[in-house]
Parts: C-alpha cells; sequence; structure tokens
C-alpha cells in the first residue's frame, strides 16, 4: 500500500514553496558556504593578487635575462622526465615484485612504504649528511673499499641535481607502487591461467595481458606524478638549497629564490612561465577525476 | 618432507636479488638517522655501521633543552602538535559539510564548487606559495600560527571534500527518502545518518590533514619566524644555517620528529593506503 502512495506525495512537493529555497537547497548552501569563503580569501585572491604583481612586461624581460631562470627551466625539465620516468618504471617492476605470494615479500613492503610515511625534513636532511664528503657515511665507505676519496656529491651542480632526483624517486617510489599493486590485483588471475595453459612465456604475459589492462592507470599514474614532481620543493630545497651556485634551482624552488631577493614580481612571473606546463595537466586530471 | 628442486631455488635467489637491495635502498636514510641519533658526538663521524658506545645522551640534550638550537624544543613540538590538530579538525567540519552539501543536498553549483576544489588540488601547493605570503602579509596575519593553520586548510581541503563526495555518493539514496518520510530535517539527516555511516573515511581525511600540516615545510617556514612559534619541522631546517650544526642532535630531534607521523600511518595503513588508492586507480 504504502508503496503506492509515494510517487503521488512526489508531485504535491514543487508547487507548493516555489518562492522560497527549499530547505534542503538553503541547508545545502549554509553547509558549502565555510569552503567557499576558503575559496575567495584563500585562493581567489592570492590567485589574483599574484597575477597583478606578474602584469608587467619588464618582469618577464628581467626574468629571461637572469641565467639563473633558464637553468631552472632546463633543470626542471631535466627533474620531470628522468625523474618520472626511472620511478615508474621501477614502480611498474617493483610492483610485480611485490605481488608474489612469500611471507618476506609482505614484511619487506611494510618496511617498503617507510619513505612515504615518514615526515620528508629529517630523512633529506639525513640523506644531505650522508652525502657530506668530509664526515658522510657514503665517503667514508668509499674510502674503505677503495682507498680514494668520494666525489663532493653536493658540491657538483651535475651529481646535485641527480641526487635531488634520487631524494625525490626514494620518497614517493612507495606510494606509485601501492598504486600499480592495485592496479595489478585488480586484473582476473584467470586472464593468466588461460595463457599458461596456451604456453606464453612470462614477456607474452606481461605485454598481452599485464600492459593492456595497466597502460591508463600507468598513464594517469605518471601525468598526476608530474603535477607533483612539478611542484616537489623540499627534494631540492633541502637537499642542495639550490647550489652549489643557484645552478640546481627547479621552477619550485625559484619562487622562493625571488622572495628572499625581494623581487617578488620576478617570482610571480616565474610561476606564471610554468603555467602553459601545469594547466593543461591540471585540466587532463579535473576531467578523469571529475566523471 | 617435500624435495626442493633446483628450479624453486633459483626462484627464490632471483626474488631475493631483488628484496635485498629494495630494503637496503630504504632502510638506508632512516638508518643513518637513527644511528647518529644515538652516537655519542665525537664518535658520530667514524663511518661504522654501528657506533663502538650506543648512548641516549643526545635525546637527553633535545629533551633536556640543553643547546641554542634546541631552547624551544618543548614548545615548538607543541606548535606542531597544535596546529596539526586543528587542521585536522578544521578540514573534517569544512570538508564534512561541502561533500554532504554537494552529493546528498545536491546544492546548486555544487559542481562548480567540486570542479573549482579540484582545480585548487592538481595546482602544485609550491607554486602557490609566494602569492599565499604575500596575501597573508595583506592579512597582518605573518608570524601568526593562524596563517598556518589556514593555508594548511585550504591546501588539504579540496582532497578531502573530493574523497568524501565520492564515498558519499556511494551510500544508497533510498536512506535520504526514507529519513525525509519520517520528517526528518537536512540536519538530523546529517548528524543522524551521515555522520555514522561516513567514520572510516571521516577518520581518514581527519588522518590526513593532520599528517599533511604536520610534514609541512615550505607553507611553516614562509609563514612562521619567531622562534617561539614556528613548528618543530622549521626548527629542524634551521639547523642548516649553520656549517658547524650539531647534526647528532639535528638527528635525534629529526628522529622525535618523524615518530608520531610515522606511527601514525602504520595505525591507520588501512584506511590511508585504501582511501588514496581508490582514488588514483578508480580513474
Amino acid at each position: 500500500m504504502s508503496t503506492v502512495a509515494i510517487p503521488r506525495v512526489e508531485p504535491v512537493l514543487p508547487a507548493g514553496p516555489k518562492k522560497r529555497l527549499s530547505p534542503w537547497q538553503a541547508w545545502g548552501l549554509i553547509l558549502l558556504t565555510p569552503y567557499i569563503l576558503v575559496l575567495l580569501v584563500f585562493v581567489f585572491y592570492p590567485v589574483g593578487y599574484g597575477l597583478l604583481l606578474a602584469r608587467h612586461p619588464e618582469s618577464y624581460v628581467r626574468l629571461v635575462d637572469d641565467p639563473i631562470f633558464s637553468r631552472s627551466v632546463v633543470n626542471t625539465l631535466i627533474f620531470l622526465v628522468i625523474g618520472i620516468n626511472l620511478k615508474m618504471i621501477v614502480a611498474l617492476l617493483l610492483s610485480g615484485f611485490f605481488i608474489q605470494a612469500r611471507t618476506w615479500i609482505k614484511w619487506l613492503s611494510l618496511v617498503f612504504i617507510l619513505p612515504w610515511a615518514v615526515p620528508s625534513i629529517p630523512t633529506i636532511l639525513s640523506v644531505r649528511f650522508m652525502l657530506n664528503p668530509e664526515w658522510g657515511v657514503i665517503n667514508h665507505l668509499i674510502f674503505k673499499l677503495t682507498g680514494e676519496d668520494g666525489p663532493n656529491w653536493l658540491n657538483d651542480p651535475t651529481i646535485a641535481l641527480s641526487m635531488a632526483i634520487l631524494m625525490h624517486i626514494w620518497k614517493s617510489l612507495p606510494f606509485w607502487t601501492l598504486i600499480l599493486i592495485a592496479g595489478r590485483l585488480a586484473i582476473p588471475g584467470e586472464l593468466y591461467e588461460a595463457a599458461s595453459v596456451d604456453g606464453a612465456s612470462r614477456w607474452q604475459k606481461f605485454r598481452f595481458i599485464t600492459w593492456p589492462s595497466m597502460q591508463t592507470l600507468y598513464l594517469t599514474s605518471s601525468i598526476l606524478s608530474m603535477i607533483w614532481t612539478l611542484g616537489d620543493f623540499n627534494s631540492v630545497y633541502l637537499l642542495t638549497g639550490g647550489g652549489p651556485a643557484d645552478l640546481t634551482h627547479v621552477l619550485a624552488t625559484l619562487g622562493i629564490r625571488y622572495l628572499r631577493l625581494d623581487q617578488v614580481d620576478l617570482s610571480m612571473a616565474a610561476i606564471v612561465c610554468a603555467l602553459p606546463l601545469v594547466l593543461p595537466l591540471v585540466y587532463f586530471m579535473m576531467k578523469r577525476l571529475s566523471r | 618432507m617435500k624435495p626442493i628442486s633446483l628450479r624453486t631455488v633459483t626462484t627464490e635467489a632471483k626474488l631475493l636479488l631483488i628484496g635485498i637491495p629494495v630494503l637496503v635502498w630504504t632502510l638506508l636514510p632512516v638508518y643513518n638517522l637513527f644511528l647518529f641519533s644515538i652516537s655519542p658526538k665525537e664518535s658520530a663521524f667514524a663511518g661504522n655501521l654501528w657506533p663502538d658506545h650506543p648512548t641516549l645522551h643526545n635525546f637527553a640534550v633535545v629533551f633536556g633543552e640543553k643547546h641554542y638550537y634546541l631552547s624551544h624544543f618543548w614548545l615548538q613540538l607543541w606548535n606542531s602538535l597544535l596546529i596539526a590538530v586543528t587542521v585536522g579538525v578544521l578540514t573534517l567540519i569544512v570538508a564534512t559539510c561541502a561533500a554532504f552539501a554537494i552529493s546528498r543536498l545536491k546544492v546548486k553549483g555544487g559542481r562548480a564548487v567540486m570542479n573549482l576544489a579540484l582545480f585548487t588540488y592538481f595546482i602544485p601547493a609550491a607554486f602557490l606559495a609566494v602569492p599565499m605570503y604575500k596575501t597573508m602579509g595583506n592579512y597582518g596575519l605573518l608570524n601568526n600560527q593562524w596563517a598556518l593553520i589556514l593555508a594548511m586548510l585550504t591546501i588539504a581541503a579540496p582532497y578531502s571534500i573530493w574523497v568524501l563526495k565520492q564515498a558519499s555518493d556511494k551510500l544508497p539514496y533510498e536512506l535520504d527518502e526514507a529519513a525525509k518520510m519520517d520528517g526528518a530535517s537536512p540536519l538530523q539527516l546529517f548528524r543522524l545518518v551521515y555522520l555514522p555511516l561516513m567514520t572510516p573515511s571521516l577518520v581518514a581525511i581527519g588522518t590526513y590533514a593532520l599528517l599533511l600540516a604536520w610534514n609541512e615545510y615550505l607553507y611553516a617556514f614562509l609563514l612562521l619566524s619567531n622562534d617561539r612559534q614556528i613548528t618543530l619541522g622549521v626548527a629542524l631546517g634551521n639547523f642548516l644555517a649553520a656549517d658547524d650544526s650539531p647534526w647528532e642532535l639535528l638527528m635525534a630531534t629529526g628522529l622525535i620528529y618523524a615518530l608520531p607521523p610515522a606511527a601514525i600511518y602504520y595505525v591507520f595503513k588501512r584506511y590511508m593506503v585504501g582511501g588514496l588508492t581508490a582514488g588514483a586507480v578508480k580513474s
């Protein structure tokens, strides 16, 4: 009986209080207001103010004239291309390793998340200390094993940037490995069993089962990782401080460098220059997630 | 007894060949951190894999605030905790209300707000740092802990809203209909039906925001500078100011700073990994 009654009640409601907001809509607006305020006061205003500071064309002329800027752009591209590909390929391989059913691998996977679980400040400082040419563990080991002095790691721009990339990979590898493990576990096991029956090799199983099921996830992960890598301030700033001689800055740390030099307009201009790279990636991710 | 074939041995050996480097790579920086925090100052630089005389002296110095760099250790630890908890609570309140309004009340414009939130989430926080710093200056909030709390709320809220909305969309709508039929007001629906059902996601999001604030370095060091207001993370970075910094004390302080978030992460691992993975894999 009651199931019949429901549809009859429904059409009556919208006809009544049409002029005023329904209490559901009104409460919806009230509950949404705190976040809208956060958006207006701490997103729209700063972004608008930042763009206002970056409006002078001469800022960009000075920016392009600054050799540190072009160096930072190159560093950022190297950081992105090497960092992301190396990280994602290793994560893809390791995800295959961690889905092996062994007790010790289960325990290892718990230890493996440690870099992601621990805050980055102390671990990056620890690595900075390990790489110290005089007191660091690494050069001690090199001296013990070969009798020669190790390299002056963070005083060489190429090595220093490589170390910052490795630092970034150390920190974020566990996260992406976990994501890809979840992707691998979602592939039905029967596919592999059927392939085994047909006598497929391990490479063929990867090539024709694993990769086709994972490639969308792999691409999405790479793009999200690209956005996060662009914004990785700590791995560079805490490890090299942008040095030696400001040669290892990336776009994420360059803004802070200009702020320190009291050149806020350059700082904002540098960020505006990065937008053509960032916005398409952001748009791509938004499209994927807002479905 | 099962005979162990050559094949099994080779497979295990191959797995170990991957496992051991992975273990060394993962643990090296953490082990170095631990090693130096239990090494006496004079032997800290000897390069041994285990100190001859392991000691807790460094921790005694840290807890007793017996060094220039550590003169506000307890206050800074308290600052870190206070800011992290406040950010966790505020993010939970703002994000839960927004997710409820968008997902359950279907408020007009909710979709647009969700898209704006996602947009904010994907803009790297490091790019927003300088404008945020100038903005806080305009608001007169620099060197005020509220500046950091509000900035972290801004950074933590978008992802929180998105996760809560995803979780909330999965709840059956018959529940809302039934509550409406019984004459429940929106607030009663929120309090009596929505919140209890969302508890696991709320725990995950509260933890996410709390850890994000505790671990933050860039915004913390930009927005706070007074020794009595900075967080412990910024204090760690300040050790780098001089070349002759007491590294063994830095490492001991760093270990203390790293333990609570790591412990929380492992306790809530089920929620954290599940939530994060679901978010990324779904697309």
